[in-house]
């Protein structure tokens, strides 16, 4: 092993122990642990006072910010949820209304067209009942007009097969009797 | 894991402490070595993370902003989950430890420069501080309470002064296991490493035949150095929460 070069490259030959390991050669403790010192009063000064604060900080601020974002876009899905709410009740609104109004609009019309066939039929059935009334006053005309040709003829029969006039009034009983 | 090109490869010589700025006070050595100077390195780079992290920057973190608000997280759930709320005030100490000891493994492993923790007085100055740190605020807050500790609550009478005296004995026997868990693991694997990568020099260097036969130590080089970077971290994580662990005993010591 090379011992001679090994001790060479150690601290504090002046002095102390000259151990082949390195790690428990003692005489280099006292610089190390002053660097040790040194180094990690820094370190913690540093972390306690500076850094650390500043990084829980910057988490801090990071989760509120995307908590209010949240926040936000909840409150913004919440509105855009009202919106096709509204949206859609105004759209059943307008369809109602315009199904009303088509209703009323058919009502009208039928209403419209019933009177107005109500009154075609009524004007039809006076004409008809006109025509019927002027059909039978026609027709007992012509009945009248055959009762009396009935009576003439009669009398005329009975005259040429009896010689003389008959009584007018016993051929009219006598023509009504059969007419009936 | 400076590697000798000859072919007597001390694996132990990376270790070895070399003075960089010599200082001498009251005629004790307190050079700056190579051991402060990579400590200052590791500070100086967690320090530089954790500045670009507090900076915050806009609301999307880069990857540097993202690794500190990581580290956040993970140490102060770390401390949170193993001391309770009233362990966040030593969440700064945890989150320093962490990553002086993770950034310095993680620099110690780049070739030729040097493992902070592989020397044991720093893994003890560690543990020491931790171990210090339980028993003044164990002290403090709770006095002759703290030594409740000792007494678990639930063990018969007749078998408390066994069980008092292993607690005692495991209590002051933490700071012993706490350092050179550390130590023996950043220790052996960066021997592991040197021996391992020594022979694939010296197969390289003893001939075109046994150069062949050099990339089997270096496969297995570049598998330790993998596994390396893994105890790195691992040995940080187990570091810190040990401590947080420890800290719980001071804040609650009845509470086991």
């Amino acid at each position: 092993m090379a011992e001679a070069q090994q001790t060479q490259t150690e601290v504090g030959q002046e002095g102390g122990s000259h151990s082949s390991f390195p790690p428990f050669d003692a005489s280099t403790f006292p610089s190390q642990l002053l660097w040790f010192a040194i180094a990690f009063g820094f370190l913690y000064w540093f972390m306690s006072k500076r850094a650390l604060p500043a990084i829980g900080k910057v988490i801090e601020d990071r989760k509120a910010r995307i908590a209010r974002d949240l926040d936000d876009a909840t409150a913004m899905q919440q509105k855009a949820d009202a919106a096709a709410a509204a949206h859609e009740k105004m759209l059943a609104e307008a369809r109602a209304n315009a199904q009303a109004l088509a209703q009323a609009a058919r009502d009208q019309a039928a209403a419209e067209t019933d009177t107005k066939r109500k009154a075609l039929e009524a004007d039809l059935a006076g004409k008809i009942a006109e025509a019927e009334k002027q059909i039978a006053a026609t027709r007992d005309q012509a009945m009248t007009n055959v009762a009396e040709i009935a009576r003439d003829a009669a009398g005329a029969i009975i005259e040429r097969l009896g010689g003389r006039p008959a009584d007018p009034a016993a051929v009219k009983a006598a023509v009504e009797q059969v007419r009936s | 894991m400076a590697t000798d090109a000859g072919p007597a490869i001390n694996p132990i010589e990376q270790f070895s402490i070399h003075e960089i700025l010599p200082i001498s006070i009251a005629h004790v050595n307190f050079s700056l070595t190579n051991s402060g100077l990579y400590m200052l390195l590791a500070v100086a780079v967690s320090c530089l993370i954790a500045a670009i992290g507090a900076r915050g920057g806009s609301g999307v973190p880069g990857r540097v902003q993202a690794l500190a608000e990581m580290g956040y997280e993970f140490i102060a759930g770390m401390v949170r989950s193993a001391a309770g709320e009233h362990g966040m005030r030593f969440f700064p100490l945890v989150f320093s430890i962490f990553f002086f000891i993770l950034i310095s493994n993680l620099v110690g492993l780049i070739p030729y420069s040097f493992t902070v923790a592989s020397q044991i007085i720093i893994t003890v100055a560690l543990a020491l501080m931790v171990f210090f740190t339980v028993v003044f605020i164990g002290v403090k807050e709770h006095g002759a309470g703290f030594l409740k500790l000792f007494v678990p609550s639930g063990v018969p009478i007749y078998i408390l002064p066994l069980v008092v005296a292993i607690e005692i004995i495991s209590f002051l026997s933490r700071p012993l296991s706490h350092s050179v868990r550390l130590f023996a693991n950043m220790l052996a694997g960066h021997i592991t490493l040197n021996v391992f990568g020594g022979f694939v020099v010296m197969l390289l260097g003893a001939g075109a035949a046994t150069g062949v036969l050099a990339v089997l130590p270096f496969a297995m080089t570049i598998g330790l150095y993998a596994l390396e970077l893994l105890v790195a971290f691992l040995q940080a994580y187990v570091f810190a929460m040990l401590t947080c662990m420890y800290l719980n005993d001071a804040i609650h010591p009845g509470g086991h």
